[in-house]
């Protein structure tokens, strides 16, 4: 589906006519969608969707699943990332993914976000820490724990512990960065300072976020797509969709009447 | 009294019956949980009691002599703790790699089910058949003779499942949300098990690997063809020795020394030793894993 506004930043990522299994369930019929650099595109729509599904199309996180099967491109600056000669671990560097619950290792602060560079074989180690510090400070958290840093990341507090996921998927540099519901298991001051944060991250990110909250879609993303059932309904400038959707659906979902 | 109050008390038959069913019930669970701790209380009450007279330094530092009647025990403490690390340098290896295949690697479908029926099998295979064939297998077929290797071997072998099941077991209590974020980062399968899920799956095979080791420091049946013999006063000097072990030792003594009423004594020294040396095991197994607990 394009969009009617004509976009001034480039295309980076894109699908075309992505179904997708789980088995014997059909999760995702045909998906056509365009995300544009240094815009935040949100995904909305019911539970059971397929925004959840999408988002891990996006850097193959469902392969993980046994049974699951994707047909259709996924495309990446134009290369199909289910082409059989990508490599996965190479993709998964370039989209980065931040997840629903805060999840940290078990490990230091500053392992946790050295871990990328480190399993990317970078053993310098003014490097490392000078790489650490940028991410903390870009995720708004290095004022918070630069006395602690080599304190278990397991003694933050939830709002902190995403915002060191956030430090440790930008570590690596990608170039996508995936949120599934980042907020969801946050309190409201923790919430707003990821939104925030998001703000400032478009500058350099592709990002793409799942969020069942609506408000938080309205003031985070450009662009907002809505899914029923495993098809993309509408897609439109976050503002249309929120002011006047094209379709009955959208407009029944964003005002709360059903989903 | 007011109606509001008599809502909440016991006032009609289903009441009362669900009270006393309840309190029977608990009462019931209770007293099945203090069997348990004053089974291993006896035991221990019992073996102090019979056994602490004959422990002292010699005991502990002196080979037996005057045909096992007086004397020590040495050879027999060195023997099972050569086979105890013997038989976990063989099982944790072998043990927490299948694990891995199993719970990190494999698809589910018929080749692990099976491979997990052959574990559970093994599991229930008897001690002293474990023996017979560590006799056949390791004794006599690969010539190694009756032998700490022999005998590290066949325990390593009944220890097996036992590390598997709590590797798995430890495997699976690590969250699948530290895999995906470890994957999301562009690490491979192995650089995840290796540097994210084993560390955080170690307390737990660490338990398992002591709790091993102490089962298998006790086992007779499997080194009596295997490994141990009735006497040698000499510590081994190699892996191709053959040695005494702890509890061997007393049945020997229990059962075929030259004087057996007069070695009672000896007999509740050794298993004391023995058990001790169990239980302190299973205490470094605690201690450590609340170490690693603390200091995540």
């Amino acid at each position: 589906m394009m969009l009617r506004n004509s976009m001034q930043n480039s295309l980076k990522m894109s699908t075309e006519d992505l179904d997708f299994y789980y088995g014997d369930f059909h999760a995702l019929y045909g998906i056509t969608l365009d995300f544009y650099e240094n815009q935040v595109t949100a995904l909305i729509g019911p539970s059971g969707c397929g925004k959840s599904t999408l988002l891990r199309c996006l850097n193959r996180m469902n392969d993980l699943i046994s049974y699951s099967r994707a047909d259709g491109k996924v495309l990446l600056d134009g290369d199909d990332i289910y082409d059989p000669n990508v490599d996965v671990v190479a993709l998964r560097r370039h989209v980065g993914m931040v997840f629903q619950k805060p999840n940290p290792f078990p490990k230091s602060i500053f392992e946790n976000v050295a871990y990328g560079l480190r399993v990317n074989g970078v053993k310098d180690k003014s490097f490392l820490a000078e790489r650490v510090e940028t991410s903390l400070k870009q995720a708004a958290l290095w004022d918070e724990v630069k006395e602690r840093l080599h304190d278990s990341a397991l003694g933050l507090s939830g709002g902190q512990q995403q915002r060191l996921c956030i430090a440790r998927a930008m570590a690596v540099e990608p170039e996508v960065l995936l949120m599934d519901e980042p907020a969801s298991a946050l309190d409201p001051i923790a919430t707003q300072k990821i939104e925030e944060l998001i703000h400032q991250l478009k500058d350099t990110y592709t990002i793409i976020i799942v969020t069942h909250n609506m408000q938080q879609a309205a003031r985070v993303s450009d662009v907002t797509a809505f899914f029923y059932l495993g098809k993309l309904i509408e897609v439109d400038q976050t503002e249309t969709i929120f002011t006047r959707p094209n379709l009955q659906e959208t407009s029944d979902y964003i005002t709360g009447r059903f989903g | 009294m007011d109606a509001g109050m008599n809502r909440i008390k016991h006032t009609n038959g289903v009441q009362i019956r669900r009270k006393v069913v309840q309190g029977t019930m608990f009462g019931l669970f209770r007293i099945s949980a203090a069997i348990n701790g004053a089974a291993l209380l006896v035991v221990v009450y019992f073996l102090v009691v019979r056994g602490w007279r004959a422990i002292n330094w010699t005991f502990l530092t002196q080979p037996p002599v005057d045909s096992m009647t007086k004397g020590g025990i040495l050879p027999c403490i060195i023997g099972t703790l050569c086979l105890s690390i013997g038989a976990i340098a063989v099982a944790l290896p072998i043990g927490v790699a299948s694990a891995i295949y199993l719970h990190e690697y494999a698809r589910p479908g018929k080749v692990v089910r099976l491979i997990r029926l052959a574990i559970n099998n093994l599991a229930g295979v008897p001690s002293v058949v474990f023996g017979l064939f560590g006799l056949a297998f390791f004794v006599v077929y690969l010539d190694m003779g009756v032998s700490i290797l022999a005998g590290s071997l066949t325990l390593g072998a009944l220890t097996l499942p036992v590390i598997i099941g709590s590797t798995e077991e430890a495997l699976r209590a690590v969250p699948d949300t530290y895999r995906e974020a470890s994957l999301g980062l562009g690490a491979t399968k192995w650089q995840t098990i290796y540097r994210v899920v084993l560390p955080t799956a170690l307390p737990g095979i660490l338990t398992g690997a002591i709790l091993g080791i102490s089962r298998a420091a006790g086992e007779t049946a499997p080194i009596m063809f295997t490994a141990a013999v009735f006497f040698t006063p000499s510590l081994p000097t190699s892996i191709f020795d053959e040695i005494m072990a702890l509890p061997y030792h007393i049945y020997v003594l229990a059962t075929a020394g030259t004087d057996i009423e007069a070695t009672r004594p000896l007999q509740y020294g050794t298993a004391l030793v023995l058990i001790a040396l169990v239980l302190g095991l299973n205490l470094v197994a605690i201690i450590y894993r609340a170490r690693l607990r603390r200091d995540r």
